[in-house]
């Protein structure tokens, strides 16, 4: 029975109904908030802000109450919603060394200046399903010990070892020039450094990881360590025209990675630790970590290296890594195409009509030949 | 006041949705794509609040260039009611409060995905073209930068080899849609994937074409009455697809027909895709073959009562 | 002449009265005009009353294509005039650029004292889209020297001319367009109706 694919207007109508049902679920079961959102789910929170390129915890969280938890789509969300926001300015840099450091820890120093913070982190945890917390039992929790907190310097590792010229300098850069936005000004290639980083901090978390992850297996080989990884308030500040100094616009918090990498050297340059930078919104350790490995390996040009693998394509690597854009085009696919789909049709039953007289054709030609 | 005419709903918005900023953005993006025939401007394309290869690049360029006296039409497939046509067309409605038609030919704007309508367009139309991959090489060589400098040599051999190796293997150029074409006899263009029946409407078009590929970030433009060459070869010339019977429905022939399975016995119906077309034919009194068919009248009664598919 | 006002009271001249209308249609009348060479297309740039010497048409093409995105070139008669600038600055955010070749857009009061069209980036073959837009003011529709137009855009060749250019006008931009797909497109911007001259278009100039 032919079923009409036209109609659209009351099956859309339809469809978004029955979604608002499904989102909202059982309604004897109390309604998430925004808070409880933004507060319990606060890594979701984070990653959607970042690959949503939007730093607006509240909005994250409408976002992923209305995406029913699914984050590229509340990723999707907030991106639209960027779109209309008017743009006013560029604030200046952000001082990452000024952070008001939650985590910060380092794998290349037992200890260092402003000593290891572990603050929140899985990373000891024995991954146990707490049951605890299925009763809802959680009750009173024990009060954290307060580090003694100290106004002291928490010096970046990199910075330590750059004062002994042990790791590349950061490019020097020209304070005066444009840093490239690639939300303003497509993508070309090649990609300078600073559209790079841009693409990857908006890029997808598995993406990146599994790149990064491919680098560790022989698929381009960096060598990393991991110089810092940390966690924390910064500052941003806006440099206001007419007042002629920085307004502070309030804090956002980030994570912040940087690897060093080994460098053998080359005949202009001793041999010398090098640098893979990863900066996200909020603590999403995991993809500031892959960031800084791709960061790195996407590097080989510069460094006089080779490239081998996928992680090293520029274009392979940038073109791909946005998950809203690789969302739509493959579900895309959902849409009618019926009207391609009936231009193969055609051609498929024409090469197939050709096919066969071809094959009767050999047929009667060798028995003709055989006569 | 700007958001007069927008329905109260969305005045949060601005006219058309986009900001003025992107506007221009876009729409200085659009001046160079007419002033550079078939070549691809790279242009910031937005987030939109519709997913990438719906339509986010033709509806960017038609958000651009629209203003409160045009008449939109909007179709996917041909067909002005298949869902992403009504979803898309209600987006213009209420972001822009716009007056929206089904009728070619009182449409200032018409936006589509995959076909072009059979009734001639005019100087004074412009047809938006949704677009998922704008380079024509795209297929044969993935690097952009290749690509780029292929066009800036005007250098397509691959693509003639291409097509070469398809009449080697099939004795045909195997290329149904989104056929490549010469625009003005310099730069390769992807016609979007419109079927090649369509390409022959595109040559010296009366109207201007406006392409937007929102994912890929490029705008391209065909201005009126230019050239339109479709690639290939002089023992195998061009050739568009041609149907053996005419549309059940309303009798037209020499128009693209979609396929209908009626029933699982194989029973077919060949109706037009230009839905417009159809019912404009059969309200002038053109009967098809299969028109008093129950499931063509189904077929035909169009969206008020159409199924609901969704359940 | 520049109105030369103190500096101590400017006083801006106001932008558009419906900006995101207004800017529509000038952009589509521009779009068409560029669609379609030498073809005259409408539009009444209304109340606006920007700085002398620059022309209402011209303001409304600026307020429409410039802002802090494309750097703009001014001709000496636009330059000499800070009220021009500051209502450049003030409406669109565009920085003024003192080299033309740095330029994305070129605001030209006077064309008799156009400066050669190859002072201007004419985009590279990679990216053509680069080259720079020129935007000829105070456009005397149909007088003046002429050049025959034919290429996309145009069904049969058009006959066109546009008021008082320098003398070699015709021949450089028949130059410019011969080395498609680079060069710069110019806009004509008369009192109430603009034109195009796309980089596509193939120009043979005409005796006078």
């Amino acid at each position: 029975m032919y079923v009409a694919v036209k109609g659209g207007e009351k099956a859309i109508r339809n469809a978004h109904k029955l979604l608002a049902n499904r989102r909202r679920g059982d309604r004897s079961v109390p309604s998430l908030t925004l808070d409880q959102i933004a507060e319990q789910l606060a890594l979701s929170v984070a990653r959607v802000m970042g690959e949503g390129s939007l730093y607006d915890e509240g909005l994250a969280a409408l976002a992923i109450k209305q995406a029913r938890g699914d984050l590229i789509e509340a990723t999707f969300l907030l991106r639209a919603y960027r779109t209309t926001l008017p743009r006013f300015g560029y604030s200046t840099p952000v001082d990452t060394g000024a952070m008001r450091v939650e985590r910060r820890i380092s794998a290349t120093y037992k200890d260092l200046p402003g000593g290891q913070v572990l603050g929140p982190t899985f990373d000891y945890s024995h991954r146990l399903l707490d049951f605890a917390l299925a009763a809802e039992e959680e009750g009173d929790l024990p009060e954290p010990d307060r580090a003694c907190h100290t106004d002291a310097p928490m010096p970046r590792v990199t910075d330590l070892l750059g004062t002994e010229g042990l790791i590349e300098p950061d490019p020097a850069g020209d304070p005066g020039a444009a840093v490239g936005d690639l939300t303003r000004e497509p993508l070309a290639f090649p990609a300078d450094r600073d559209l790079r980083l841009q693409n990857l901090a908006r890029g997808d978390e598995g993406f990146l990881l599994a790149l990064a992850y491919s680098s560790q297996r022989g698929y381009a080989r960096t060598h990393p360590f991991t110089g810092e990884i940390r966690y924390g308030a910064v500052e941003v500040e806006f440099y206001a025209e007419e007042l002629g100094f920085e307004v502070p616009l309030g804090t956002i918090k980030v994570t912040e990675c940087q690897m060093v990498n080994q460098f053998s050297g080359s005949a202009k340059a001793p041999p010398a630790f090098t640098r893979g930078y990863g900066l996200v919104f909020g603590q999403v350790e995991r993809k500031a970590m892959a960031m800084a490995m791709v960061d790195r390996a996407l590097r080989w040009q510069e460094l006089g290296e080779e490239q081998t693998a996928p992680v090293q394509d520029e274009e392979f690597v940038l073109s791909h890594s946005d998950n809203i854009q690789a969302t739509g085009f493959v579900e895309h696919l959902k849409l009618p195409h019926y009207v391609d789909f009936q231009a193969e049709l055609d051609l498929v039953r024409k090469l197939r009509a050709e096919w066969f007289a071809a094959r009767d054709g050999a047929k009667t030609g060798t028995q003709e030949a055989a006569e | 006041m700007s958001v007069e005419t927008t329905s109260n709903l969305e005045q949060e918005y601005n006219f058309a949705y986009l900001d003025e900023q992107t506007k221009r953005m876009i729409r200085r993006a659009i001046l160079k794509a007419i002033a550079i025939p078939g070549y691809q401007v790279p242009f910031a394309s937005r987030e939109m609040p519709m997913p990438y290869g719906w339509g986010t690049g033709g509806v960017q360029v038609t958000a651009a260039i629209l203003g409160k006296a045009d008449c939109l039409k909007m179709i996917d497939q041909g067909s002005d009611d298949t869902t992403n046509a009504v979803s898309l067309r209600g987006f213009f409605e209420k972001t822009a409060g716009v007056a929206t038609t089904f009728k070619t030919q009182e449409a200032s704007i018409i936006q589509t995905r995959h076909r072009i309508p059979e009734t001639p367009l005019r100087e004074d139309q412009i047809i938006v073209f949704q677009v998922p991959i704008p380079e024509p090489l795209r297929f044969l060589e993935p690097r952009e930068t290749e690509t780029r400098k292929m066009h800036a040599l005007e250098d397509y051999g691959l693509m003639h080899v291409k097509l070469y190796e398809d009449i080697a293997k099939n004795g045909r150029i195997a290329t149904t849609y989104a056929y490549p074409v010469k625009v003005a006899g310099r730069y390769l263009m992807d016609p979007s994937p419109t079927p090649k029946f369509d390409n022959p409407k595109i040559d010296r078009m009366a109207a201007l074409q406006l392409y937007g590929a929102g994912r890929e970030k490029r705008i391209y433009a065909v201005p009126p009455y230019t050239g339109v060459r479709s690639l290939d070869f002089e023992d195998h010339p061009f050739e568009i697809q041609s149907f053996d019977k005419p549309c059940g429905l309303c009798g037209a022939e020499g128009v693209y027909l979609d396929e209908v399975i009626l029933d699982d016995e194989g029973g077919r119906l060949f109706v037009c895709s230009d839905t417009d077309h159809c019912e404009e034919r059969r309200a002038a009194g053109h009967t098809g073959p299969m028109a008093a068919d129950p499931a063509a009248s189904q077929l035909s009664k169009g969206s008020s009562d159409a199924e609901d598919t969704v359940q | 002449m520049p109105d030369q006002k103190p500096l101590s009271a400017p006083v801006l001249a106001p932008g558009f009265a419906d900006p995101v209308h207004d800017a529509q249609r000038c952009f589509r009348a521009v779009m068409m005009a560029m669609a379609q060479p030498g073809t005259l297309k409408s539009f009444d740039p209304g109340s606006l009353a920007p700085p002398q010497p620059l022309s209402p048409m011209g303001a409304a093409l600026a307020l429409t294509l410039f802002d802090y995105d494309t750097p703009v070139w001014l001709d000496g008669s636009l330059r000499k005039s800070p009220d021009v600038s500051a209502f450049l600055t003030f409406h669109t955010g565009a920085r003024i650029v003192s080299e033309p070749v740095d330029a994305q857009f070129a605001l030209i009061n006077d064309p008799r004292g156009l400066m050669p069209l190859c002072s201007f980036d004419q985009g590279s073959l990679e990216y053509p889209d680069r080259a720079a837009t020129l935007i000829l003011c105070r456009t005397v529709f149909g007088q003046g020297d002429a050049a025959l137009l034919a290429g996309p855009g145009l069904k049969e060749p058009k006959r066109f001319s546009a008021g008082l250019l320098p003398p070699a006008f015709w021949r450089q931009a028949a130059d410019n367009n011969t080395q498609f797909p680079r060069g710069v497109d110019v806009i004509f911007a008369g009192a109430t109706e603009v034109a195009a001259l796309p980089r596509s278009t193939t120009i043979t100039p005409m005796e006078a």
